[in-house]
């Protein structure tokens, strides 16, 4: 998290804070737009902004791996498909469809409950509401500089391992925590490289559902493709638009 | 403006995930065109991995999820898309038939 | 830069010196593909011109007509705006927009020199292919606003290739990330660093392979000929395009040019060695003379000239996409297809496994004609910055020591 602002003064503004705020009201509002919203191409619309803000919340979050894989994979590739969807069925008639009132408010009521009990729920915890990465970073970072000032003030050189830990300290309180994508890597192919026992239960690797997943997109694929294979049709059409299997 | 210089905390992202949860399960409700139904799972699939990401990041909690936030949310990702693909195929095969992609005019099998 | 005009400020401004380096950096991001594009609209016209044995434009300007970019882009600034009525007005405006922010974005984690990048992220290649998709966007929302059936046609065939295109892009960019073991492209072209050998197309006779097919996967992926079936005039007006006329069409030619820009500069840095000059005067005198490796403008001096030499690659590749538009015939959608998924995949994935096979048995190749450097010393680059600041922190401390512990 990165403070941009001098520590000195009173209230310094913390712009990863403001940064979250932009991108998250982005996001809720146009999910609040796909909700809304009765023109199924607004809502396609709607839909990648929304899920592009949430990709730029993950990556505010530290989870850069993660964040890439949602645009590849969900704005890259899920809406793409869903929009393909939308353009070949977006007749006149089925563009704006609207819904009834009575089904709004049902919705709505409902939807309203589960979000009133979700944010009671949500502020109850009181550790949650607040951070202290940042200052613990740079309590540790202030401490260590301190340790290192009384060590050369005694005469002594610094060493490697120190120089490397004071520069592992500046990375923390400046940057940010390093994201190490390849521990997701090795994770994906069974090896936990951050945890210290492997043998307890919970901390095991993820190879197996990582294969089952492979065999799952197979399976899909292969299952999509033959749904949505252009069928032989009895009576043969005037234009020649259908190509046989 | 203190609520611009106080760092997040993870209560900020879960609710940012439960909203997307929630306008989820509502555009599921209200929607009559079956891609639309199809747009509010994507929603909720997202809120969920909102909520992993949250929870599995240092900056928010000492003791988090570490690499299990992620590996689960990439799952989360993967399958998504996995099961958006089949839905629409569903869709479209629909639409092919009945010439219509508004889903309450799906009653044949209506007893 | 950005803490060189914060110094400006005083202490709660800040973040006026953020904005104003952030600004710079944008200004400058912006002006690579709008020069860029400036430069190659002309440079085009030139080298079909001469492919086709005649001039080009020579009016405009002076000898070489080198305004004409100038020129066009008046005329179009000057052009009726139009919109059809079925069209849908909001997504009709905003689809140039959503192609050029797409183009935009990439260029964001692409980087010019060593350390020279706008966003330096550990992922910066994921992020960059990741966004390079996201141009299918400006495509269909454009073809679908049209509100005419021979549009929405042309942008269909345009995504679904697009689209197809993407998987083996993404395997030939997966094989030089796997030879340098990390996603940040820092990192990767750091580890070019040397003789010209040093470059990772010469690492084995798969990549060299990788190379061309990866060339044709990006200029399928930009729709440039002969993968320009949604612009084919014989066929579909102009594809998507057909309803756009004046200065929305032309931000739809600087989103092409700019992603024609971006995967050449690409390919620079994955295969040709980047910012890296074929012999390497800069980092041979930085390696010997440790003053010249201290003092600021030198490394400045050496990183522009990297970014000189990035250009000057992607200005090669992007010529020889020009070359390959104006000699080969268009090919057909199926043809096209069929080319991504009968012959592209196969021989990406081929090539994988050899280089995957080769790395792993550490075969030798002219990659180890001149070794520079340990590329596992170069992958954990990104902490260079925080060393630098424990250097000088250290620096500060040990110089008020030896002035009496008074600081």
């Amino acid at each position: 998290m990165i403070v941009l602002l001098a520590d000195t003064g009173g209230a310094a503004i913390n712009w990863h804070t403001v940064m979250f705020y932009v991108v998250a009201l982005a996001a809720c509002g146009f999910a609040a737009m796909v909700a809304v919203s009765s023109n199924i191409v607004r809502m396609a619309f709607a839909l990648i902004v929304c899920l592009s803000a949430v990709s730029g919340l993950l990556f505010l979050a530290g989870a850069h791996f993660v964040a890439a894989m949602q645009l590849m994979v969900y704005v890259g590739g899920t809406v793409v498909l869903l929009v393909f969807g939308v353009m070949l069925t977006a007749q006149k008639a089925f563009v704006s469809m609207k819904t009834t009132a009575g089904d709004w408010i049902l919705g709505l009521v409902v939807g309203g409950t589960l979000l009133a009990i979700l944010g009671q729920l949500i502020f109850a915890v009181p550790e949650w509401r607040h951070s202290d990465y940042q200052a613990r970073a740079e309590a540790e970072l202030a401490a260590y500089e301190e340790q290192l000032k009384s060590h050369i003030a005694s005469g002594q050189d610094v060493t490697e391992a120190q120089r490397r830990r004071l520069a592992d300290l500046i990375t923390l309180a400046r940057q940010g925590h390093p994201e190490e994508t390849a521990q997701i890597g090795l994770a994906l192919v069974g090896v936990r490289a951050d945890r210290p026992s492997p043998e307890v239960a919970g901390y095991s690797g993820y190879l197996l559902p990582f294969e089952i997943v492979s065999v799952h997109l197979l399976v899909v694929l292969v299952g999509a493709a033959y749904l949505a294979r252009a069928k032989r049709r009895r009576k043969p059409l005037l234009s020649s638009g259908v190509s046989t299997p | 403006m203190s609520f611009l210089t106080e760092p997040i905390g993870l209560a900020h992202y879960l609710t940012v995930g439960a909203f997307l949860f929630v306008a989820g399960i509502v555009c599921m409700a209200t929607k009559r065109n079956a891609l639309g139904i199809l747009m509010g799972v994507e929603l909720v699939l997202n809120g969920s991995v909102l909520n992993l990401i949250g929870f599995a990041s240092p900056y928010f909690r000492q003791e988090n999820l570490g690499l299990d936030g992620p590996a689960i949310a990439l799952f989360v990702i993967v399958l998504a898309a996995a099961e958006a693909a089949v839905a629409l195929a569903i869709a479209l095969n629909f639409y092919n038939n009945h010439s219509t992609i508004d889903v309450d005019q799906a009653d044949e099998l209506r007893g | 830069m950005a803490e060189y005009f914060a110094a400006w400020f005083p202490a709660g401004w800040e973040f006026l010196g953020y904005t104003l380096a952030a600004l710079l950096q944008a200004i400058l991001l912006v002006h690579v593909i709008a020069l860029g594009a400036f430069v190659f609209i002309w440079a085009e016209r030139k080298v079909s011109g001469r492919i086709q044995d005649r001039l080009g434009p020579t009016r405009t300007g002076g000898a070489f007509g080198w305004l004409q970019s100038l020129a066009d882009g008046i005329k179009l600034l000057s052009k009726e705006d139009l919109m059809p009525k079925d069209a849908d007005p909001l997504l009709f405006r905003l689809a140039p927009y959503v192609a050029f922010a797409a183009g935009f974005a990439a260029f964001m984690a692409l980087p010019f020199a060593s350390g020279w990048v706008a966003l330096h992220l550990n992922v910066g290649l994921f992020f960059l292919i990741a966004v390079l998709g996201l141009e299918v966007f400006g495509v269909i929302l454009a073809g679908y606003s049209s509100g005419s059936k021979w549009a929405l046609f042309g942008a269909m065939r345009q995504a679904a290739q697009v689209v197809s295109y993407e998987v083996p892009l993404g395997i030939c960019v997966v094989i030089p990330l796997m030879i340098c073991g990390t996603m940040d492209l820092v990192a990767i072209g750091d580890q070019q660093r040397g003789l010209f050998t040093n470059w990772l197309i010469f690492h084995d006779p798969f990549i060299f392979l990788v190379f061309w097919v990866y060339f044709t996967c990006a200029v399928a992926s930009v729709n440039r000929a002969p993968f320009d079936l949604a612009e084919a005039e014989s066929e579909l007006v102009a594809g998507f395009l057909t309803e756009y006329s004046g200065i929305r069409w032309s931000l739809f030619f600087m989103a092409e040019y700019g992603s024609m820009i971006l995967v050449s500069a690409l390919a620079a840095i994955l295969f040709f060695g980047g910012w890296n000059g074929p012999l390497p005067i800069f980092s041979a005198l930085m390696d010997n003379f440790s003053y010249l490796a201290e003092c600021w403008w030198f490394s400045t001096l050496a990183n522009l000239l990297g970014v000189v030499n990035l250009l000057l690659k992607a200005s090669i590749g992007v010529i020889a996409m020009m070359w390959v538009r104006w000699t080969f015939p268009r090919l057909r959608v199926d043809q096209v297809i069929t080319m991504c998924l009968k012959y592209c995949v196969p021989i990406a994935a081929v090539c994988f496994l050899g280089v995957m096979v080769w790395t792993a048995l550490g075969v030798p190749f002219m990659n180890d004609l001149l070794p520079s450097q340990n590329r596992a010393l170069v992958r954990e680059g990104w902490v260079h910055e925080s060393d630098q600041r424990a250097v000088e922190f250290l620096q500060r401390l040990e110089r008020n020591s030896d002035q009496g512990g008074v600081e």
